[in-house]
């Protein structure tokens, strides 16, 4: 865990002189860097930069453009007039009601995500905390769960919520999203309760504190940092969820943005300047987030196996 | 008995979730794919493994179960070459590294379904912006494209280049955290050995990446085998069979012809592979071990 967490040292410290006293394994780079050496890596830096933002720019342009301007025969690659107004007309076109797909994504992502956190606190406060018959049982439980996604089971799930009479209800995506995301939130909550030395606990405990009172009182400050993780995380996935919403939602209204924005492929005169412009608005505040969470990312996915 | 009744406030919870949205829909999965049930959904008994030798029967799917094994193998293939050098450089010094790294995030933040709409957009003939990049740049000499989109082996393709991209960003994380493993001892002595760069990586840094390894392969493995949405917008629109892996196949089964019934047997089978793809993850990787 730590070798995770130790990830972002900046360039400045592998500068220093090698007797700085702090331990901490040392990163797999030579202290002494040739200056040609350091240009190529800043070229080769520059260009993965390029690539990797290349789709986003395409998109952002083009939520700028007239419709005329993005679908002429001569494409530009910039917009020659900013239609910032495509902003707010793009909410009112015809193919699917983009407004009310936002509030839907909105509302099952907030829901699910304080569902997550509701359930797998506790579990990853007890699991980290308490040994019981069962334990490693439910450890077991949640890695598989992590890997078996929606995609392959929505075929039950959509029998299932025909039968509970959810189906195409925002409750049973808070549920499919809960229930797909709760591993994460349980291994890096988890991985953080672990690292807290028992005898906090215990000292407390002294003092007369209740396990409850320790749980919150004690524990919730310090793993502060995973809980942040497992929401964002949490949030960042419902967010952008697609195979499961697109069978268990079937009215237009209820559907998230990642399900409304593919009917626009195919239409005879695909509005391409409005698709980009909602996936700007859909996309910038989940990197903000992911941002914030970067190092913590893998811990949570890979279940604590890159030590 | 008393710790267990001790812990099931605490852990009830998530058991009963998961117990519910993730165990009893599998439950349901394997009885469904025993049954005829009507395209309106009524119930008409049971038929054995009738529904199994429907789907397996089926003319394209043998075409469809190998199109999804190289769908799998090159995509997982590509990604991690790709990550592999992607880790090495961003483990390296170099002013700006940050924003590298929180560019390579993006694509990993994004809906995957707007990533693809991106690239569909730019492959459409005449008014795609990657087309009409290839053109000024001389590789091909019609705006028309190819019709990137409308002939399956291409759109095909170039779904497996979206899936490379999107999954480029875990596979170069988790490997970056397995670098940040290694120790520079390690390498500092191949150094002095005399070895040069490229020797030290693949005979002293690689070897200890092998866990990192394992674990990236295996869950993108699963991730990319259980992967609907690229497909679904790069080849979705085109008719018959010929672009399908098993995952959208399910979903025409589910959808298009509303047959659930072969549409849970296809599931079925689906995640029995997912299963042995778990198994080997928790035989290898060994996930349980320090909990």
């Amino acid at each position: 865990m730590t070798a995770i967490t130790d990830s972002g040292t900046t360039p400045r410290k592998a500068t220093r002189p090698p007797s700085d006293s702090r331990q901490r394994v040392r990163k797999y780079t030579s202290d002494q860097v040739p200056l040609g050496s350091l240009l190529l890596r800043l070229l080769a830096g520059l260009v993965v930069l390029v690539v990797f933002l290349l789709p986003y720019l395409i998109m952002f342009f083009g939520s700028v453009k007239t419709k005329a301007e993005i679908r002429s025969v001569d494409p530009t690659y910039f917009p020659t007039e900013w239609h910032w107004d495509n902003y707010v007309t793009m909410w009112s076109t015809p193919e699917t009601p983009l407004a009310q797909n936002l509030i839907s994504t909105l509302v099952i992502s907030l829901c699910a995500t304080l569902l997550v956190l509701a359930v797998a606190l506790p579990a990853s406060y007890y699991t980290a905390r308490f040994r019981f018959p069962g334990r490693l049982f439910f450890l077991f439980l949640v890695i598989v769960t992590q890997m078996v996604q929606p995609a392959v089971l929505t075929s039950g799930l959509f029998r299932q919520f025909i039968a509970l009479g959810i189906l195409d209800t925002w409750a049973a995506m808070i549920l499919v999203n809960a229930a797909f995301n709760l591993s994460f939130a349980v291994w890096i909550m988890h991985s953080f309760f672990a690292g807290i030395p028992k005898e906090v606990d215990e000292a407390a405990q002294l003092d007369g504190a209740g396990t409850f009172a320790v749980l919150t009182k004690i524990n919730l400050p310090l793993v502060w940092p995973g809980i942040v993780t497992a929401v964002v995380f949490t949030f960042v996935a419902s967010w952008n969820e697609f195979a499961a919403s697109l069978v268990l939602l079937t009215t237009a209204g209820n559907q998230p943005l990642s399900v409304a924005l593919t009917k626009f492929v195919g239409q005879y005169e695909t509005s391409w300047h409005y698709v980009f412009g909602v996936s700007v608005v859909a996309i910038v505040p989940v990197v903000i987030l992911f941002m914030i969470i970067e190092k913590r990312l893998v811990g949570g996915l890979v279940a604590g196996s890159v030590k | 008995m008393k710790d267990l009744a001790k812990a099931l406030p605490w852990i009830g919870p998530a058991v009963a979730l998961i117990a519910a949205v993730v165990l009893f829909p599998v439950g349901l999965m394997f009885w469904n794919s025993t049954r005829d049930i009507s395209q309106s959904g009524v119930d008409d008994g049971g038929v054995g493994l009738a529904n199994f030798a429907t789907v397996i029967g089926f003319q394209y799917f043998w075409p469809i179960l190998g199109r999804t094994v190289v769908w799998v193998v090159v995509v997982v293939g590509c990604t991690l070459i790709g990550s592999l050098a992607l880790a090495a450089l961003l483990n390296k010094a170099f002013p700006g590294r940050r924003l590298v790294r929180m560019a390579v995030i993006v694509p990993w933040a994004s809906s995957v379904v707007m990533t693809t709409l991106v690239v569909h957009y730019g492959l459409e003939p005449y008014f795609g912006i990657i087309n009409s990049f290839l053109v000024d740049v001389g590789l091909i000499s019609t705006p028309e494209g190819y019709g990137w989109t409308r002939h399956p082996g291409t759109a095909f393709a170039w779904a497996m280049a979206v899936a490379v991209f999107v999954s480029l960003p875990f596979t170069t994380y988790t490997i970056l955290a397995g670098l940040q493993t290694v120790p520079g001892e390690t390498v500092e002595a191949a150094r002095i050995d005399g070895a040069s760069g490229p020797r030290t990586y693949f005979s002293v840094v690689l070897p200890q990446l092998r866990g990192a390894i394992s674990v990236a392969v295996l869950i993108n493995i699963i991730n990319v085998f259980n992967s609907l949405p690229i497909l679904r917008v790069m080849t979705g629109s085109i008719p018959g069979y010929d672009a399908d892996t098993v995952m959208t196949m399910i979903f025409k089964y589910m959808q298009n012809q509303r047959q659930i019934d072969l549409a849970s047997a296809l599931s079925v089978i689906a995640f029995l592979v997912v299963i042995v793809i778990v198994a080997v993850y928790v035989r290898v990787v060994r996930p349980l071990e320090e909990v």
